[in-house]
């Protein structure tokens, strides 16, 4: 199942980070936080195919002993990360890439709340609702 | 915003909300008759939050963008399409920074008449036989470019706003020479 989420904008602070045991968060906001090289390396690649450079999602950007780590960069430069467990090898791309949507769609959701001003912590209880489903969802 | 099969009245009731927030913020003004830009400004400032929002929606099924051209033409076709039901007429650009969008039949001005009303009142003096009693004391001609600005103020910051959420800076003014159809400048800007 999903154990952490993240929402990271463009300047690189998290707008928001939700994990599922709720005992070490530290270590997660350091994975996510060494993720966002991957992704920089991801985003700036040179000599990879027009195609491969066109896709916002940006898939597995390194695995630990125990965690799974996926990327995905909307257009507009803010960057979602999911960290997975490894012993629930079932998921498979198709999943991850739609919890990636759902998480899209959710953050759009927020940007257009006109009481939400771009660049703070997101504090949405709908968007709470949407992320701790997601995290669920195998559980 | 149209559901299958249904058409909704969004379009008529987003120019009727947009001359309404106009005439409100303005009106605001009266007591103290000094504006120095501020309405604009706010009015500006509200199309920049609208566009931010806007671009997220807009952008989520899109592939990334290659480059700056890239962004302007998706500004051109898809984000001025789901505002203003139509894809700019023209984009030029000096290929340093430079764009020119070119609307000849702005949604937001079609309902301003083209005629001759306000072009007479530049020189005339106010209070003569003819002038309408509504007709604010501006006496710099010509007059409808001064108040054609506050019009074209929320899809400048519309522009911004969307430009600033995709990652580029820039500095967005429009200028009408024939009514309705109007050009819009973007000038990015080097971090």
């Amino acid at each position: 199942m999903a154990v952490c989420v993240a929402v990271i904008t463009k300047e690189n602070y998290p707008l928001y980070i939700s994990n599922i045991p709720a005992a070490n968060e530290l270590k997660f906001h350091y994975t996510v936080h060494t993720s966002l090289d991957v992704v920089e390396e991801k985003l700036s690649a040179v000599g990879k195919t027009a195609s491969d450079l066109r896709e916002l999602y940006l898939g597995l950007l390194y695995p630990t002993e125990d965690y799974k780590v996926y990327g995905y960069v909307a257009n507009t430069k803010v960057k979602f990360v999911i960290v997975i467990d490894s012993s629930n090898t079932s998921f498979r791309d198709n999943e991850i890439r739609s919890m990636f949507r759902k998480l899209h769609t959710a953050y759009t959701d927020v940007m257009c709340n006109p009481f939400y001003t771009p660049g703070d912590p997101i504090r949405s209880k709908t968007f709470d609702n949407v992320i701790s489903s997601m995290m669920m969802q195998v559980c | 915003m149209e559901r299958e099969g249904v058409r909704m009245a969004d379009e008529a009731l987003f120019e009727f909300l947009h001359m309404e927030v106009i005439s409100y913020i303005f009106k605001s003004l009266e007591k103290d008759d000094s504006d120095n830009g501020k309405c604009t400004a706010k009015l500006e400032g509200m199309g920049f939050r609208v566009g931010q929002g806007l671009v997220e929606r807009f952008t989520r099924d899109i592939p990334r963008f290659k480059d700056e051209l890239d962004i302007m033409k998706f500004v051109c076709k898809d984000f001025w399409a789901g505002i203003f039901k139509k894809q700019v007429d023209n984009l030029r650009t000096n290929h340093q920074g430079v764009y020119v969008l070119q609307d000849n039949r702005f949604r937001l001005l079609t309902q301003i008449s083209a005629g001759k009303q306000y072009m007479e009142h530049a020189p005339k003096q106010w209070g003569a036989p003819g002038t309408p009693p509504t007709a604010p004391t501006i006496e710099e001609p010509p007059f409808m470019e001064l108040a054609l600005d506050r019009f074209l103020a929320f899809t400048c910051g519309l522009v911004r706003g969307a430009l600033s959420n995709l990652g580029v800076n820039s500095i967005v003014t429009a200028e009408v020479s024939l009514l309705p159809a109007c050009k819009f400048q973007v000038m990015m800007q080097r971090a």
